[in-house]
C-alpha cells in the first residue's frame, strides 16, 4: 500500500472539459499516487479517455485544477506538460504510419540520453523492424511502438489509455509485462477494459460514471472481487471477466 | 509530332510553375488545415521585387537571373513567415477565420501591388539564351521552359531531402498525419507551422521569378491566376501530399496545353478532370484518407 505521507504525483480537482459543447468531463476529482499503477475504470463512454486527454490539454479544459508534482498545469499547453515529464500512450496507438519505427521513436525522444536500452530490451521486435513503416506493423507491434515512445524518456507520470485493446492474448501479456516493468520506476494512470490485466497490474482504482468520479479504492483487486460494486459501476460480473481473460477485449470485458 | 513535343515540354514547364505554388499550399493545408488564399501574393511580390532588382543591377545576364531567384525565394519566404506569425497564429485552430484572413490579405495585396507598380504588365528580360530555342526531336522549344523545369525539379528535390533527412522535416511529416499526437510527444508544432509557411512562400517566390520569364511579364494578377490552378492541382494530387502535387502539376499542365492548342478548352478540361477526381477519389490521387 502507498504510505500516507507521500504526496500524490497528480491531483485533479473539479476538472471539467467539453467537446463541441457537450460536457464529457464534469467535475472530476482524484489523485494518482507517486508509485505503482492506478486504474481508471468505468463503462464505455463515461469519459475515461476524455479525462486523460483533458489532463494534458488535448481536449479544451473548461474548469478545475490539475497539479503535476505540486505544480499547476491546467493552463499549460500540451507540449509543455509533456516536456515536464508526462508520457502519453493514446487509445488506438496513434503511431505515425508513414514514418519508420526508428523515426517514430526518434521523434519521441525528449531527453538528451533516452532510455534506448530499456526499450530495446522490452521490445526486441522493434529493433529488427526499425526501418519498416510503422503503418505496416501489426496492431500489437504498433502498440509496442506507442509504449516505447513513452518509455524512452524519464517521466514523472505515464498516462496509458487502453493499451491491450484489440490485441491477441499473447500480446496482451507482453504489454502487461512491459507496463509492470515500467511501473517499477514511474507511476502510471491506466485506462483498461481488460479486468484481468487490471487485477494483475493495478494497485488502486478510480471509477468514473457520467463524467464524474463515483468510487475510489486503494485496492483494485478488492473492488473487482466485490460483485455488487463491479455490477453497479462496470456492469459486469467480476468472475465472468476473469474467466474471459484469455479472450480478446471484445465482448464481455466491460 | 514536333508540335506534340513542344506542347508536352511547354506543358511540363507550366506544370512546374503550378508545382512551385501547389507544393506550399499542400504542405500548409496538410499540416495546419489552412487553405492559404494569400499564397498567390507571395508569388507576385517575389516576382515584382525581383523585377525591380534586376532593373537596378542590370537585366539580361545569368548572374542577375540567379540573384533574382534568390531574392524571389527570400521575399516570398519572409512575406509568408510574417503572414503566419501576424495573421494565422493569433487565430490558432480557428480554420474558417484563418481562411478568411488569407482571402483578405490576397485582395489587399493585389490592391497594394497595383498602387506601387501600376495595373499594367511590366515586361521582363532574362538572359539572351532564354529567347532562343533548342531543337528536341524536331520541335523548337524555347529555352526558358527548360530553366523552369530544372529549377522546379531542384526545389522538389530540396524539399524532399528536407522532409526526409531533417528533424523538422520529420515533425512536418508526422504533423501532416496526426498533429495532436505530435504535440502529445512534447513538440511545439507551431514552429513547424512557421517553417512550412516559409518554405511554401520561398517556393512560391521562386515560382514568381520563373513565371515572370515564362510569361514574359509581371502583373499584380500574376499570382492569383496561377493560384486557381495550383488549388486544383493540390486537390487532384491529394491535400497534404507533396508527391501528389508534383504528379498532378505535370498532368494538369500538359493536359491544359494540349487541349488549349487543339480545341481551345484547356481550362474547361482541367475543371472536368477535377470533377472526375472528386467524384471517383475524393481524397485525390495520393491524399491521406480524411
Amino acid at each position: 500500500m502507498i504510505p500516507e505521507n507521500i504526496e500524490p504525483i497528480l491531483r485533479v480537482q473539479g476538472l471539467r472539459a467539453a467537446i463541441d459543447g457537450s460536457q464529457v468531463v464534469d467535475g472530476v476529482d482524484f489523485e494518482v499516487p507517486a508509485t505503482g499503477i492506478t486504474a481508471l475504470l468505468g463503462r464505455n463512454g463515461v469519459g475515461k479517455t476524455s479525462t486523460i486527454k483533458s489532463i494534458i490539454g488535448l481536449i479544451t479544459r473548461t474548469g478545475g485544477t490539475i497539479e503535476l508534482a505540486g505544480e499547476r498545469i491546467e493552463k499549460v499547453p500540451t507540449h509543455k506538460i509533456i516536456q515536464r515529464g508526462v508520457g502519453y500512450v493514446p487509445e488506438d496507438r496513434e503511431v505515425f504510419s508513414a514514418l519508420s519505427v526508428a523515426e517514430n521513436l526518434k521523434l519521441a525522444e525528449r531527453d538528451e540520453h533516452p532510455n534506448r536500452q530499456l526499450v530495446d530490451e522490452l521490445f526486441p521486435d522493434l529493433v529488427k523492424r526499425a526501418h519498416q513503416a510503422a503503418g505496416s506493423l501489426s496492431g500489437g507491434q504498433q502498440q509496442m511502438v506507442s509504449l516505447a515512445r513513452a518509455l524512452l524518456n524519464d517521466n514523472k507520470l505515464l498516462l496509458v489509455d487502453e493499451p491491450t485493446k484489440g490485441l491477441a492474448p499473447k500480446i496482451v501479456q507482453e504489454v502487461a509485462q512491459a507496463l509492470a516493468v515500467a511501473a517499477q520506476s514511474v507511476p502510471i494512470l491506466l485506462v483498461e477494459q481488460n479486468l484481468a490485466v487490471v487485477r494483475q497490474l493495478a494497485a488502486g482504482a478510480i471509477i468514473l460514471s457520467g463524467g464524474k468520479v463515483v468510487h475510489r479504492t486503494e485496492s483494485a483487486t478488492d473492488f473487482l472481487n466485490d460483485e455488487a460494486l463491479t455490477q453497479r459501476f462496470l456492469g459486469v460480473q467480476s468472475e465472468g471477466a476473469v474467466e474471459q481473460s484469455a479472450d480478446t477485449t471484445s465482448g464481455g470485458m466491460l | 509530332m514536333s508540335t506534340l513535343i513542344l506542347l508536352l515540354i511547354t506543358g511540363v514547364g507550366l506544370g512546374a510553375l503550378y508545382f512551385l505554388v501547389a507544393s506550399g499550399l499542400s504542405l500548409i493545408y496538410g499540416l495546419m488545415g489552412v487553405l492559404n488564399f494569400a499564397h498567390g501574393a507571395f508569388l507576385t511580390l517575389g516576382a515584382f521585387v525581383s523585377w525591380e532588382m534586376s532593373r537596378r543591377i542590370g537585366e539580361g545576364t545569368w548572374l542577375t537571373f540567379i540573384i533574382t531567384l534568390v531574392i524571389g525565394a527570400a521575399v516570398g519566404g519572409v512575406f509568408a513567415a510574417l503572414t503566419e506569425f501576424a495573421l494565422i497564429r493569433p487565430l490558432y485552430n480557428r480554420h474558417i477565420e484563418q481562411v478568411l484572413v488569407t482571402v483578405g490579405l490576397s485582395l489587399a495585396a493585389v490592391a497594394i501591388f497595383e498602387g506601387v507598380w501600376g495595373t499594367d504588365s511590366q515586361y521582363t528580360k532574362g538572359p539572351e539564351w532564354f529567347t532562343r530555342t533548342t531543337d528536341v526531336l524536331g520541335a523548337q522549344v524555347p529555352n526558358d521552359r527548360f530553366v523552369t523545369i530544372i529549377v522546379a525539379a531542384l526545389v522538389l528535390l530540396g524539399v524532399v531531402l528536407f522532409l526526409k533527412k531533417t528533424r523538422y522535416g520529420m515533425i512536418i511529416r508526422a504533423g501532416v498525419e496526426n498533429r495532436s499526437m505530435v504535440t502529445a510527444l512534447g513538440i511545439d508544432v507551431r514552429k513547424a507551422f512557421t517553417l512550412v509557411f516559409t518554405i511554401g512562400g520561398a517556393a512560391a517566390g521562386i515560382g514568381g521569378v520563373l513565371a515572370s520569364h515564362y510569361f514574359g511579364y509581371v502583373s499584380p494578377a500574376l499570382g492569383g491566376s496561377l493560384l486557381i490552378f495550383a488549388f486544383i492541382v493540390t486537390v487532384i494530387g491529394g491535400l497534404g501530399s507533396l508527391a501528389g502535387a508534383a504528379i498532378a502539376s505535370v498532368v494538369v499542365g500538359v493536359l491544359q496545353q494540349i487541349t488549349n492548342f487543339y480545341w481551345g478548352m484547356g481550362d474547361f478540361v482541367v475543371i472536368v478532370l477535377l470533377a472526375v477526381v472528386l467524384l471517383t477519389k475524393p481524397t485525390g490521387l495520393m491524399g491521406k484518407t480524411a
